[in-house]
């Protein structure tokens, strides 16, 4: 049993160093896609605000593996050839997973008291200070938690990327697994436990920052 | 919200803010107008590559495209969700009242298993279950949304039973209830109502992963698109995604606003003993791809 892994330890490096950059770059990108987001869906215009209302929206119920499809079969009928694979990967996963940033740091800022804005404002503070100065710092602490929990489903989601040319943890198990067919389960189970450590700790440590915030309020 | 962020507009400020929203609007429509002009430079708007949906060639008929679409592709969807939720539900609840067991030894496996199912990929399961168990493609996907979905369902009923008052419990017990029906019909229906809201959100999550079917060779929505395209030929890709793609939101999104309607409602009716913020957050952490949005409920 152990042969298998042995066997097969650059297939299962090689899937996991991919599965760790996709969840690296896009988790970057998409926080800074996300925080442009959430800016603009409290930004004073109102078209701005529109705008990345319904972009939220149109992401957040649309499935992953749909916006992967739309990539790369439906894009290229606009003339726009995606790079296939690993950046494609990147763009979908980021279009993807800023939504849900963007959601978390959102319901982050509208955690802070209202007596909070309402004091920025009363002492003279603009809109730009009262943000950076007063309400951000408070809306931090609360969103790490939510953004720790969208980063580990990222991490998760990284495997639909498995489906479009992309060999990562889960389209190595697939290879594996189809490879050696007898041992399919042992294959897949070590790909679990990879993921389970760090999707398990990652989750713990989520849980113990939002309690910590829970008290401090 | 975001009234509290800067003052009540004066009339200065309105107009700034008027003509910041036509300019506004005017850069969204330029940028709209080229794009479009662009999308059909390359002939992406000609009827006859949109004609699948109405008159299609190769002899099929649009009726044949669209039960093959609608009745096959949506309903094979449709089906994997369908049994899929129930399951999820059903075992979920099982899991949560496993998870109040006094003891913790007897509870640790109830939590164990909670962990593991949340912290994989639904696809990974999904694997697990066609090249593992040799499953066929739809107890495949079955397996992997249940499995996820029951450990996501467990939390939020979970969560539901924590917020309660525990007066409830009290004063069902003090009237000679047993455990059992104090549980049963006291304490869960009033869970169960509380967190209708974030269990119809989480069936939209559902819903959206049953899609990950397409890539372990379960033939539903998306399979159906691209079997379709290959038949007919890429030029019609783009009207058949669009159908693909208007049929996920339709569904997903009429099912998100139920979801917020009913949080609405309850937030209205439901007495204010219920810690709400807790709930909330609790919700929130659960499963970040789905969820609702607590403040506005836009």
């Amino acid at each position: 049993m152990i042969d298998v892994f042995l066997d097969n330890g650059p297939a299962y490096l090689a899937g996991f160093r991919m599965t760790l950059a996709l969840t690296a770059v896009a988790g970057v990108a998409s926080l800074v896609f996300g925080t442009i987001l959430a800016a603009l869906r409290v930004a004073p215009l109102r078209p701005l605000r529109v705008l990345a209302t319904g972009y939220v929206e149109l992401l957040r119920n649309t499935p992953l593996t749909l916006v992967f499809f739309g990539m790369v079969l439906v894009a290229p009928q606009f003339g726009i050839i995606p790079p296939i694979g690993f950046w494609t990967a990147i763009i979908c996963l980021t279009l993807y997973t800023s939504a849900f940033v963007c959601e978390a740091l959102r319901s982050g800022i509208n955690s802070v008291g209202v007596g909070q804005a309402e004091a920025a404002r009363a002492i003279g503070l603009t809109f730009g200070q009262s943000l950076a100065l007063v309400i951000f710092p408070q809306a931090v602490r609360t969103v790490i938690p939510p953004l720790i929990n969208v980063i580990i489903a990222l991490a998760k989601n990284t495997s639909v990327a498995a489906g479009f040319a992309v060999v990562e943890l889960v389209a190595t198990g697939r290879r594996l697994g189809q490879a050696i067919p007898g041992e399919a389960v042992t294959i897949l189970g070590g790909i679990a436990i990879l993921y389970l450590l760090f999707t398990i700790p990652a989750g713990l440590f989520a849980t113990r920052i939002e309690q910590k915030v829970a008290f401090a309020r | 919200m975001s009234s509290v962020l800067y003052d009540a507009p004066g009339p200065v400020a309105r107009r700034r803010e008027a003509w910041g929203s036509v300019v506004g609007v005017l850069v969204i429509l330029v940028g709209l107008f080229f794009a479009v002009r662009y999308a059909a430079g390359r002939g992406v708007f000609q009827l006859d590559r949109w004609d699948v949906l109405w008159d299609p060639p190769k002899g099929q008929t649009a009726a044949d495209v669209w039960r093959s679409l609608l009745v096959q592709g949506l309903g094979a969807t449709l089906r994997a969700a369908a049994i899929a939720a129930p399951l999820a539900l059903g075992l979920g609840l099982l899991l949560a009242l496993w998870r109040r067991v006094p003891n913790v030894w007897l509870r640790a496996p109830a939590i164990g298993v909670v962990e593991i199912a949340r912290g994989l990929p639904v696809l990974l399961v999904m694997l697990f279950g066609w090249l593992g168990f040799n499953m066929q493609p739809l107890s495949a996907v079955v397996f992997g949304l249940t499995l996820y979905n029951m450990a996501i369902f467990a939390e939020i009923l979970r969560a539901g039973l924590a917020a309660l008052p525990r007066g409830q419990a009290e004063a069902s017990l003090a009237i000679g209830m047993t455990r059992w029906q104090t549980l049963l019909s006291i304490e869960l229906p009033q869970a169960v109502r509380t967190m209708t809201p974030s269990l119809i959100a989480q069936l939209v999550v559902l819903l959206k992963d049953s899609s990950l079917g397409f890539i372990i060779g379960y033939v539903e929505l998306l399979r159906v698109i691209q079997r379709n395209t290959a038949f007919f030929g890429a030029d019609y890709t783009v009207a058949l995604f669009v159908v693909g793609a208007g049929v996920y939101l339709a569904i997903n999104i009429s099912l998100s606003r139920l979801a917020i309607r009913l949080q609405r409602r309850g937030s209205r009716r439901s007495a204010g003993t219920i810690d709400k913020q807790k709930l909330t957050v609790a919700t929130a952490m659960l499963d970040p791809t789905g969820g609702l949005d607590k403040s506005t409920g836009f």
